[in-house]
């Protein structure tokens, strides 16, 4: 479903350009889940973004059920490839309730009783009709991210790109956002591209992961090989090993990689 | 450093009715590394928040006692405050991207914090700011120091928010989720400064985070609250045996890497905890 061959994207020019994806290459197969863990700017957010064709590739090839995709790309595109931002405070527009939230998409890509669709959606994603007339700031962050998928499901994508969708919720909301997504992704054959810097929050919903460091794919394994902790590039190690709890005794042997 | 909280509330009035965000909260604590978990709402920020007497009106704080090293914050003017603030006490805030100023460099950014800690020069300013950020294991100081808050990647500002208080040079660190964005191995790192703060320079350190693990690995000392209370303080290399069915209930929602599940469990919340009395 998504297929992606020698990305590379770039930041600004000359001396101060940014090579900020480099050399990626990965395929998700139609309705599978795929992990994308590693170091904190080692391009996780650009290659989503890449792919949602929001920034341009500089170099490489990025096909979507079986098309390349364009550097500006219609709306059956829009539709079909949705993404679920980093940041659940920042991503919503403060000043809009819930109801207008998901009535915009479907008023631009045109579609049939919108008043149903949201109907249905908020309580798909578990938010009673008493939701739909709040505002952002009226609502806990879960709430908010449950809002924020709930916008990027509404227009029925097949393809979900999930940039940390649980790094700031607690563990409670957490465990009830990973089942919903489970869920839908079961109910509706979707393909996600799922970010995440917990190696168990990617071991629960990803059947196949790679280790990003430095804009580059260092590992690929699947989700066997990450329970047994069974990786092989000094960097993956380092971050199974950096997974288990702090020790101040790892903390000094960490090394980085060049 | 010494900080001692005694029955500490915070309200806030709304149109709908008042939230008490924060329900009688007392600890006491040193040089020491102090955990505050708890569920989304169940009142930390506005906990951190208040003992920097940053709740802004109509909000409201009470408390018996509130003090930093025998100075009683409830009672202090503007100006003692301000000082405590800039220096003394300093809050990383749960998000980065409200509290980095969109419309300055990153460098300059840390660099001022530097100045109104000791009265440093430019160049020696510039200096410091950019060892404040390998410290806090940037790849590329040198790009990061010139670079504006929107080129920066999610961990990457996180990291520049931490540097900003490492250059004021805290004796009281309140760190709201300071890591949430960070890779696990720059996570680690992170942790070992703010580690050997508290070891070496006698720093204290309230440290809010949802991730239990790191919690009980980190800190000395666990508080968890729901709403708006502490209902279990304990040892933190105790937390999973946490007795409290809240507690108890949190942990088992976590997912465990070696056995993933095809469902996780979610909490079931009793309205006793709320209200129970506590030991
Ligand atoms: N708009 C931009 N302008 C300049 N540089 C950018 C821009 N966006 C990202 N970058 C740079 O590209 C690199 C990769 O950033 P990206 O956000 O993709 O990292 P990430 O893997 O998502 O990191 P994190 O885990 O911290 O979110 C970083 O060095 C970042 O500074
Ligand atoms: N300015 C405000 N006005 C009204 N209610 C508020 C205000 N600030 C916080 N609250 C409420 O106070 C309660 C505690 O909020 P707080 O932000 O302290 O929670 P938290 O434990 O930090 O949650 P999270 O883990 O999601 O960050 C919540 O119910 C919140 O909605
Ligand atoms: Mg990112
Ligand atoms: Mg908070």
């Amino acid at each position: 479903m998504i297929r992606v061959a020698g990305l590379e994207v770039g930041f600004g020019h000359g001396r101060r350009r940014v090579h900020a994806v480099q050399n990626v290459s990965f395929t998700v197969p139609e309705g599978a889940s795929y992990g994308l863990v590693g170091e904190s700017g080692s391009g996780k957010t650009t290659a989503l973004r890449a792919i949602a064709a929001l920034v341009p590739p500089a170099a490489g090839r990025i096909e979507v059920d079986g098309r390349q995709v364009a550097a500006r790309p219609d709306r059956a595109f829009r539709k079909k490839v949705q993404m679920v931002f980093q940041d659940p405070y920042g991503s919503l527009h403060p000043r809009h309730t819930v109801d207008r939230i998901l009535r915009e998409p479907c008023r631009i890509h045109g579609l049939g009783d919108i008043d149903g669709r949201i109907g249905h959606m908020l309580a798909e994603v578990g938010l009673g009709p008493a939701f739909r007339f709040r505002f952002p700031h009226q609502l806990s962050g879960g709430q908010r991210q449950r809002v924020a998928i709930a916008r990027a499901l509404i227009l029925e994508p097949r393809v979900l790109l999930l940039d940390e969708p649980t790094s700031a919720l607690d563990v409670s909301v957490q465990a009830e956002i990973l089942n919903l997504l489970g869920d839908l992704r079961a109910a509706r054959g979707l393909t996600f591209l799922f970010v995440s810097h917990n190696l168990a929050v990617v071991a629960q919903m990803c059947e196949r992961v790679a280790v990003m460091m430095n804009g580059r794919v260092v590992e690929e394994a699947d989700a066997g090989q990450l329970a047994a902790g069974a990786l092989a590039h000094p960097y993956a190690r380092q971050l199974l090993q950096a997974s288990r709890g702090y020790d101040r005794e790892l903390a000094r042997s960490l090394v980085r990689f060049e | 450093m010494r900080l001692e909280v005694e029955k500490l509330s915070v309200r806030f009035p709304t149109p709908t009715g008042v939230v008490e965000a924060v329900r009688g909260v007392s600890f006491a604590m040193g040089a020491e590394k102090l955990g505050i978990v708890g569920e989304s709402g169940s009142g930390k920020s506005t906990l951190g928040r208040a003992i920097l007497r940053l709740i802004a009106p109509p909000g409201e704080v009470r408390a018996e006692r509130l003090a930093f090293d025998g100075t009683d914050l409830l009672a202090a003017d503007r100006r003692t405050l301000r000082r405590i603030r800039g220096g003394r006490i300093a809050m990383v805030l749960q998000d980065p991207k409200f509290s980095l100023n969109p419309v300055m460099t990153v460098g300059r950014q840390i660099e001022e914090a530097v100045r109104v800690h000791g009265r440093t020069g430019r160049r020696e300013a510039r200096e410091r700011a950019l060892a404040m950020l390998e410290a806090v294991r940037i790849r590329d100081p040198a790009r990061v120091y010139g670079a504006w808050p929107h080129e920066l990647s999610g961990g990457m500002g996180q990291r520049a928010m931490i540097a900003i208080m490492l250059a004021a040079g805290p004796e009281l660190l309140i760190a709201d989720e300071p890591t949430s964005a960070l890779d696990v191995t720059v996570q680690m790192q992170v942790l070992a400064i703010l580690d050997d703060l508290v070891a070496e320079r006698g720093m204290g350190l309230v440290l809010i985070s949802h991730d239990l693990d790191l919690v009980a690995s980190f800190c000395d000392r666990v508080l968890v609250m729901y709403a708006g209370r502490v209902v279990e303080s304990l040892p933190a290399g105790e937390l999973h045996q946490a007795t409290h069915p809240y507690t108890r209930g949190l942990l088992a929602c976590l997912p465990d890497i070696a056995r993933p599940r095809r469902r996780l469990p979610v909490l079931e919340r009793d309205p006793a905890w709320a209200t129970e009395e506590l030991p």
